[in-house]
C-alpha cells in the first residue's frame, strides 16, 4: 500500500498507509492527523483539507481544475505548492508522497 | 420570551424538512441561523453546483433545492430568526431556556441541532498582528461605508466581494485591491470593470502579492506585502478588508453538556437524541455508526426526531402514525382539500 508522508507544521512527521483510491484528505481524517479539518466532505468547498505539496511531488500530481484553484483563494495562507488534499487521489504513483500541513487551518 | 414545541438550530436543508415535518405532526417550531439567508452550505458553499443524488430529483443545484424546501414549508407559519446564533443553553425542569446573540430567548422542550458544521464566520487573515485592529482599522464585512471615505482602503479577495467592494469604494476611496494570483474568480462583468478601473487609475490592483505584516501602534499605518512569496512592498493604508470567504466554525455548541468527537455529536439512531434529554442533531453535525453525510440522511434523522419531540411537547397525547396522502388531519394542516 502507498505510503503518504503528512508533516505537521511544528514538523511532526505521520508515515500513513493509504489504500489505492482514497485520497490525500480521507488518509488524514482517517488516522487523525492533526490540520486537515475537511469540513465539507471532500467537495471541494471548503479548503480546510489545504496542505503545501513537496517541490518535487508537486508536478508528478494531476493538475488542479479550476474550482480547486479558486477554492484555495480561500486557504490560510496558499502558495504556489498548494493544494486541496480531497483532489489528492492515491496511486501506486503517489507512495512517498510528502504533504506538510499548513500552521493555521480551521 | 418565545414558547414552542421545538427549535431548530439551522437553516439548511435538514433544518428546513424538519421544520416540516413538526408542523405535519402538529408541533410548532422557530428557526435560528447565524447566516443571514435560509439555506446553510447549500446557499452558503455550492448555490450553483448541481446535486445529483436527491431521491426523486434527477438533478437540482443547491439554490433550487432550497428553493423546492421553502416552498414545501409554504402551507406552513414557522418563525425564522436568521443572523442570530445561539449562544447560551440551559435546563430549566422539563424545559430548555435558549438565548441568541441578539438576546432573544425561547423557552422549549426541545432543540434540535440540524447545525451543519457549525456557524459560518469570516475567514481571516492569519498574522496575529491583525487581530489589535479587528473591527478599527481591519475588516471582513462592511456594516457602515462612509466610515472609508476619502482613505486609502487595501482590499484582500479574488472573488465577487471583493471585487464588488473595490469597485464601490473606489468611488469615494484610494484602493489597493490585492490578490494571491493574476485570475479572479468573482463574475466576468465585475472582473472586466475592475481591470478597466485599473486602467484609468482608480484601482491600484497588485496580483501575486499576499500581506505578511501590519504595521501602526494605536492606528493601522501601513501594510507589507510579498510578492510571489519574494519581494515585499510597504504600502500606506488606513484600512485594510479582507475577504476571503466564510468557515465553519463549531462555536458555542461545544459548551453545552454534548458528546462531541470530531466537531460532531454523538446521538442515538432511534431518535437522534444527544446525552441530553429534549436536544437531538441531525445532518451532518451528527454521528453514530455507518453515519452518511448526505442530504436524504438528513431528512430521515429530522423526521425520527420530529416524532421524538412529540413526545415531550405533548406529554398527554399519543402520537398517532398518519399518511400525507390519507390524513384528514394532514391535509387541513396544510390547507388543501381532501376527498
Amino acid at each position: 500500500m502507498p505510503k503518504i508522508n503528512y508533516i505537521e507544521h511544528n514538523g511532526k512527521l505521520h508515515k500513513i498507509e493509504v489504500a489505492n483510491g482514497l485520497s490525500v484528505m480521507e488518509g488524514a481524517v482517517q488516522n487523525d492527523i492533526p490540520g486537515i479539518d475537511a469540513d465539507c466532505g471532500g467537495s471541494m468547498a471548503c479548503a480546510t483539507c489545504h496542505v503545501y505539496v513537496k517541490e518535487e511531488w508537486f508536478d508528478k500530481l494531476e493538475k488542479k481544475e479550476d474550482g480547486e484553484e479558486d477554492m484555495l483563494d480561500m486557504a490560510y495562507e496558499p502558495n504556489k505548492f498548494s493544494r486541496l488534499s480531497c483532489q489528492l487521489i492515491v496511486t501506486d504513483k503517489l507512495d512517498g508522497l510528502e504533504v506538510t500541513i499548513p500552521k493555521k487551518q480551521a | 420570551m418565545n414558547k414552542t414545541d421545538a427549535l431548530i438550530i439551522g437553516a439548511g436543508p435538514t433544518g428546513l424538512f424538519t421544520a416540516h415535518q413538526l408542523k405535519l405532526i402538529g408541533l410548532d417550531c422557530h428557526i435560528v441561523d447565524n447566516l443571514d439567508k435560509i439555506g446553510g452550505q447549500c446557499i452558503e458553499l455550492y448555490p450553483d453546483k448541481p446535486i445529483y443524488d436527491i431521491p426523486a430529483i434527477p438533478e437540482c443545484s443547491g439554490k433550487e433545492l432550497i428553493d423546492y424546501l421553502i416552498k414545501q414549508i409554504k402551507p406552513f407559519d414557522i418563525k425564522f430568526h436568521l443572523s442570530e446564533r445561539v449562544e447560551q443553553v440551559k435546563k430549566e425542569k422539563d424545559h430548555w431556556i435558549v438565548k441568541t446573540n441578539n438576546e432573544t430567548t425561547f423557552l422549549t422542550p426541545n432543540i434540535i441541532i440540524a447545525g451543519g458544521v457549525g456557524s459560518f464566520e469570516p475567514r481571516k487573515f492569519t498574522l496575529k498582528e491583525c487581530e489589535k485592529f479587528e473591527n478599527k482599522s481591519v475588516f471582513y464585512s462592511i456594516k457602515d461605508k462612509n466610515i472609508f471615505e476619502g482613505k486609502t482602503v487595501s482590499i484582500f479577495g479574488g472573488g465577487d466581494s471583493a471585487l464588488d467592494w473595490a469597485i464601490e469604494l473606489s468611488k469615494n476611496s484610494k484602493v489597493n485591491l490585492i490578490h494571491r494570483r493574476d485570475d479572479f474568480r468573482g463574475a466576468q462583468a465585475t472582473v472586466d470593470k475592475v481591470k478597466e478601473l485599473a486602467k484609468s487609475g482608480k484601482i491600484n490592483l497588485l496580483t501575486k502579492y499576499q500581506i505578511s505584516d501590519v504595521k501602526g501602534s494605536e492606528k493601522l499605518e501601513s501594510i507589507d506585502i510579498k510578492y510571489d512569496e519574494k519581494e515585499t512592498k510597504n504600502l500606506k493604508t488606513d484600512f485594510v478588508l479582507g475577504f476571503f470567504g466564510l468557515i465553519m466554525q463549531l462555536g458555542p455548541i461545544a459548551n453545552w453538556g454534548l458528546n462531541i468527537d470530531k466537531k460532531t455529536i454523538e446521538v442515538d439512531t432511534e431518535k437522534f437524541e444527544t446525552n441530553q434529554k429534549g436536544i437531538y442533531a441531525i445532518g451532518d453535525i451528527c454521528n453514530y455508526p455507518g453515519k452518511l453525510k448526505l442530504i436524504l440522511s438528513g431528512f430521515h434523522e429530522g423526521a425520527l426526531a420530529a416524532r421524538a419531540c412529540f413526545k415531550l411537547a405533548r406529554p398527554n397525547e399519543k402520537y398517532r402514525f398518519e399518511f400525507t396522502t390519507s390524513s384528514k388531519t394532514i391535509k387541513k394542516r396544510l390547507g388543501v382539500k381532501s376527498d
